[in-house]
């Protein structure tokens, strides 16, 4: 069998997917009534497109994958402003590589850099402060974008800044949170999830407590999982465990890494310079409350939106999305990536629609990067031993 | 971005701003140590972290290391990680 020889222990591997098919079988669960898990990182979505682990487990468990990919779920109007910023003639716009190929309304950041303006990929936003240092007649601009995983880095970078008087860095905030769009997912109507496998490296940060609201308050069980292919079956069997034994916890798969209170010095930090913003936009789930962040006041001077009068508090501002996109139906499980019209004809990796196809960590790129070399492996999954 | 990247923290390259020099696979990178410090932040040197984005943000085992190394080297995650790195110091450096 081609992927479970990938593993680092197939024996062990073996014994947790024997295991899920007992349990799997034990509630009852088929391929027309499937037990559903929603994994909600990207970083997930990669490992089980990577390891084919939705192929591995038995056909009673369906993976619903989630909206926890920070480039998937930027918004076109955000990207707009990005550019918008960007375009300044004062400006160097500092950005993750991932960002720069998600299309805006008119054009992507690499389109913009192609154009004339001066935006540069960096790795840290640490990248972005020593740029400010080094040309001080410069606005240094870094795009922050990411989860309570990211969050810390640009908050602290934010302090460094102020300590050093840095009068030329601001910090674009796209930081978003992962507990309000697994509340407004299951607030659906539509969604129908029976637990989930919580982010590992959101929850380094955040710790396990913020989930505690889906077990009390939906019933359903949730296990923060590590990104070794083997933490996530083991994950997905705990999840299956709570619903067979007919519990519903947190419970944390991932103890060597997260711990039940997060990290308090990163959770000082954001708290320090981020508040919640009432509401912050999705691409594909609209506006949530409270899950987005943006600057305190108290270092208003390092706001992007601020000081260039851009973004929320501008003017009203209009949801945009690529006329027959259906990135939000993927994100919301109601579609599987191959069912959109657009998937591998008019978006592609190379030239990304749809946010989903964008980023590595974008449900569609995986079912892209992935597709062949599981169609061929199809033959041999058909006798697993 | 999100699944980061082990390194071993191999000297304190200024204590007041919590800056340190990480091995990662061979390549020294500064980081910044301010979530992982706790106390002195000099004890830091020979202990393994985790790094997202330049930041220390948890500290793990060395053979949770080398698992975690061989996961983002499976995934195509460690390349990309050296690349945006790379990308980062010609950015810093003004090379376009």
């Amino acid at each position: 069998m081609k992927y479970i020889e990938e593993f680092r222990d197939p024996k062990a591997a073996r014994g947790v997917i024997d295991a899920i098919a007992q349990v799997a079988d034990e509630i009852g669960a088929t391929r027309d009534a499937p037990v559903r898990i929603m994994e909600i990182c990207g970083g997930h979505t990669h490992a089980i497109f990577r390891y084919g682990l939705d192929k591995l487990v038995h056909e009673g468990i369906e993976f619903i994958h989630g909206p926890g990919c920070p480039v998937c779920v930027l918004p076109m109007s955000r990207v707009d402003e990005c550019i918008e910023i960007a375009e300044r003639p004062e400006v160097i716009f500092t950005t993750f590589g991932d960002a720069m190929r998600v299309p805006g309304t008119g054009k992507s950041l690499l389109q913009a850099k192609a154009a004339g303006a001066d935006v540069r990929m960096v790795y840290s936003p640490l990248d972005a402060l020593e740029l400010a240092r080094r040309n001080p007649a410069r606005q240094v601009v870094f795009f922050g974008l990411g989860f309570e995983t990211t969050t810390p880095s640009t908050a602290l970078s934010i302090q460094q800044a102020d300590r050093e008087g840095l009068g030329n860095f601001t910090v674009f905030c796209n930081h978003i949170t992962v507990p309000p769009p697994i509340k407004a997912l299951l607030d659906d109507p539509h969604m129908v999830l029976d637990g989930f496998v919580g982010p590992g490296h959101v929850s380094m940060v955040i710790g396990t407590r913020p989930y505690d609201f889906i077990p009390q308050d939906y019933g359903k069980p949730i296990v923060v999982a590590g990104f070794e292919p083997l933490d996530l079956l083991q994950s997905v069997l705990m999840v299956l465990r709570q619903i067979a034994e007919g519990r519903a916890e947190v419970e944390n798969q991932y103890a060597r890494v997260v711990r039940k209170d997060g990290n308090a010095a990163s959770l000082a930090a954001v708290h320090a310079v981020y508040e919640p913003r009432p509401s912050f936009e999705w691409r594909g789930l609209g506006e949530i409350d409270k899950s987005g962040l943006r600057i305190r006041d108290r270092y208003a001077a390092f706001d992007a939106e601020v000081r260039f009068g851009v973004g929320y508090g501008a003017g009203p501002r209009k949801i945009a999305e690529p006329e027959g996109c259906s990135c939000g139906f993927v994100m919301t499980g109601r579609m599987k990536p191959t069912g959109c019209s657009m998937f591998g004809s008019e978006c592609t990796p190379e030239t990304p629609l749809g946010a989903l196809m964008v980023s590595s960590e974008g449900a569609c790129a995986a079912y892209w990067q992935y597709g062949g070399r599981r169609q061929a492996a199809e033959t041999e999954l058909a006798d697993p031993r | 971005m999100c699944l980061g990247i082990p390194g071993q923290i191999v000297e304190i390259a200024d204590a007041a701003t919590n800056i340190a020099v990480a091995d990662v696979s061979g390549v020294r990178r500064r980081v910044n140590v301010t979530c992982v410090a706790g106390g002195d932040v000099n004890d830091l040197v020979g202990c393994w972290v985790l790094i997202h984005v330049g930041f220390a943000m948890a500290l793990i085992y060395e053979d949770e290391a080398r698992k975690t190394m061989e996961t983002l080297i499976s995934l195509g995650e460690a390349q990309e990680e050296f690349d945006a790195m790379l990308a980062g110091d010609r950015a810093v450096a003004g090379i376009p």
